[in-house]
């Protein structure tokens, strides 16, 4: 009895992994995704690379499976999808580069894709691997000016996930922003940890929303993935008992209106574009290999300002951070990227 | 020292104050009750998936989070008590019942909370990482220290944890339990009955305190407990098996946890962020000394009926 009580919480333990069908037989492109830390859900970085995908299956009718990963098993999962024959597999996020670069010479025959390839743990992919790149400094460069545009206290913040030269990116081309059209503007830094888990814990990054909204910031800008979450929810639940809306959230990745009407802005990072185009290439037998590097030029960057926000930036908020992107694209202002 | 850091040291403190008040409870009784953490995760995820479940649906099939009755999150709130009693309840079969070693089942269970919820969040909102936004619980208060109403049973969690083992008929069996079920045996006290009802009370608490993470937040994350489970497990031997020990252990996490924010930056990140850590560590073995634990604690009770 004891034996059996706990051969059962063993089995029940082990049946979570999501099983999903082989791939179909109707011949169309199959592609296997493998998700970064925070996953499916994330309404950020995991689901833009998502929205690429059912892009390419409404448009090009490819077919496509998705594996979230927990710990350990990132290498586990593209290789599943290289042995089911997948002639594409795309790992998004960093931590997948070591994982590709040994997965892809296993399987020289089929195509990969890496978001946000680490060139500096391995500076050249091999020959069937794409590495998808951003300059995300421009990008937040922009929202940054907003931001020290548009403050009211004089103070915003930044609340980054993993603390990691990729989100030190982010926050330099934030504070370059601000500082840039607002040089007396406060920029409280901070960073929820110092694993990948940092980018999957909401409760962390209500409690640092928190710590900065306390220490008189109205605007915050997150490069956090899940962990974002938890700072709209603070800002929702400031204004909620202020009846009107102080605080603000700048939203990363993909566009973040819907997580509430006090989203100011969200720097756009098209992982949706760079997945379809892959995708693309790789269906027209024209894979893209090698590193491929997208920013504001390449209209891989961006910021949000549709009929939803505009009420939030004034024209000439936007006429000023539309000169700072040509100065960019002119190659006048160089951003920092730590 | 500003209303709003402590108000902030209390939002991080709360889940750990009634996740250790579900240890004291439970080792005092004599159960080693390392399976606070899967209950506090399983209760989270109940939480999630019930105020999920009784919120309108808008004719596109989405749902309608900010137009649900205020009741709605309450139903998560009772759904999360209900989820913490069963799998404490569980526990109790494991080790009271059936006799097992109380740490192997703890583990188990926790083991067991992570899988189950990954696979129930996939079934109900499509993603084993995330669930949707649900409706929020409303946030009671004055000036920065507003907090929702499963927060504030946090707060009164401590004394009344504190009256219930130390001034009535039940606490004083469940603490003669613990200490020694042989002797309270023969004088007319079932252990196994005592020890479960402890279990029950532990899972309700601990139950709860997983509720007060999923609403602060307004969703389930994937393991979202992160360890809170232990912390409070620490604080329980910390505190030297006294509620208000116990509480000031959390306390001192908390406010560890708080002060590492603005200090990131300035020191080294790894030792800004392994501050609280450590700081519970130094200040505990420094100034607390030798703990004892209820005697009985760990050991099956062999019924001599």
């Amino acid at each position: 009895m004891r034996f059996a009580c706990l051969a059962l919480l063993a089995a029940l333990a082990a049946g979570c992994g999501k099983s999903d069908p082989a791939p179909g037989t109707t011949g169309a492109l199959k592609v296997g995704l493998v998700f970064d830390v925070g996953g499916r859900g994330d309404r950020s970085f995991n689901d833009a690379a998502y929205a690429g995908l059912e892009r390419a299956k409404k448009e090009l009718g490819i077919e496509f499976e998705y594996f979230e990963p927990t710990h350990a098993d990132r290498e586990a999962g593209l290789r599943k999808y290289a042995e089911q024959g997948a002639p594409l597999v795309i790992g998004v996020g960093f931590a997948f580069t070591d994982s590709i670069a040994k997965v892809s010479a296993d399987f020289p025959g089929q195509h990969f894709a890496c978001v946000d390839w680490d060139t500096g743990s391995a500076p050249k992919p091999p020959a069937n691997v794409a590495a998808l790149r951003f300059r995300e400094e421009e990008g937040c460069f922009l929202v940054g000016a907003i931001a020290g545009l548009t403050t009211k206290t004089g103070k915003v913040g930044f609340v980054g996930g993993m603390e990691i030269p990729l989100i030190h990116k982010f926050r330099a081309g934030f504070a370059a922003g601000v500082k840039a059209v607002n040089p007396s503007c406060e920029v409280l830094v901070a960073f929820a940890g110092l694993t990948p888990e940092a980018f999957k814990d909401p409760v962390k990054g209500k409690e640092l929303a928190r710590s900065q909204y306390g220490a008189g910031a109205d605007i915050i800008f997150h490069a956090s993935g899940s962990t974002g979450l938890g700072v709209f929810e603070e800002a929702r639940a400031r204004n909620r008992e202020r009846g009107t809306v102080t605080h603000f959230v700048i939203g990363v990745d993909a566009d973040q209106w819907e997580e509430g009407g006090h989203v100011l802005t969200s720097m756009l990072k098209r992982v949706d574009v760079a997945v379809f185009d892959v995708v693309k290439g790789t269906k027209a037998g024209t894979f893209p290999a090698g590193v491929h590097e997208f920013g504001l030029k390449e209209d891989g960057l961006g910021y949000v300002r549709d009929d939803r926000n505009r009420a939030l930036i004034p024209d000439t908020v936007a006429q000023k951070v539309d000169a700072l992107k040509a100065e960019i694209l002119a190659g006048r202002i160089t951003v920092p990227v730590r | 020292m500003t209303p709003e850091f402590i108000a902030g040291i209390l939002t991080v403190a709360a889940p750990l104050l009634l996740a250790a008040m579900g240890g004291v409870v439970s080792e005092r009784s004599g159960v080693v009750n390392i399976a606070l953490e899967g209950t506090m995760l399983a209760s989270a995820f109940a939480f999630t998936a019930v105020t999920h479940a009784f919120e309108p649906v808008g004719p596109d099939g989405r749902h309608l989070v900010d137009a649900a009755g205020a009741w709605v999150p309450f139903a998560g709130v009772a759904a999360g008590l209900a989820c913490g009693v069963l799998v404490s309840l569980l526990h109790a079969l494991v080790c009271i019942r059936v006799g097992a070693n109380q740490v192997v089942s703890g583990i188990a269970i926790n083991i067991l909370a992570v899988g189950a919820t990954q696979f129930a969040c996939t079934l109900v909102f499509e993603s084993s990482s995330n669930s949707a936004r649900v409706a929020s619980l409303p946030r009671w208060g004055l000036g920065a220290f507003t907090f929702t109403p499963a927060a504030w049973a946090s707060f009164v969690a401590v004394p009344v944890v504190t009256l219930l083992l130390f001034r009535t008929v039940f606490g004083l069996r469940l603490r003669a339990v613990g200490e020694n079920p042989d002797a309270a045996e023969t004088l007319g006290v079932r252990p196994g009955a005592i020890r479960t009802a402890a279990l029950a009370l532990s899972g309700a608490l601990a139950g709860l305190g997983g509720v007060v993470l999923a609403a602060d937040v307004s969703q389930f994350v994937q393991n979202m407990t992160a360890g809170r489970g232990y912390i409070a497990l620490a604080a329980v031997i910390f505190g030297k098996w006294n509620p208000w020990g116990a509480a000031a252990a959390c306390l001192l996490f908390a406010a560890a946890e708080k002060a590492q924010v603005p200090l990131q930056g300035k020191i080294p990140p790894q030792l800004a962020q392994s501050l609280p850590y450590l700081l519970t560590i130094l200040v505990l073995a420094g100034f607390v000394g030798r703990a004892r634990a209820p005697a009985a604690l760990g050991k099956p009770h062999e019924s001599s009926r």
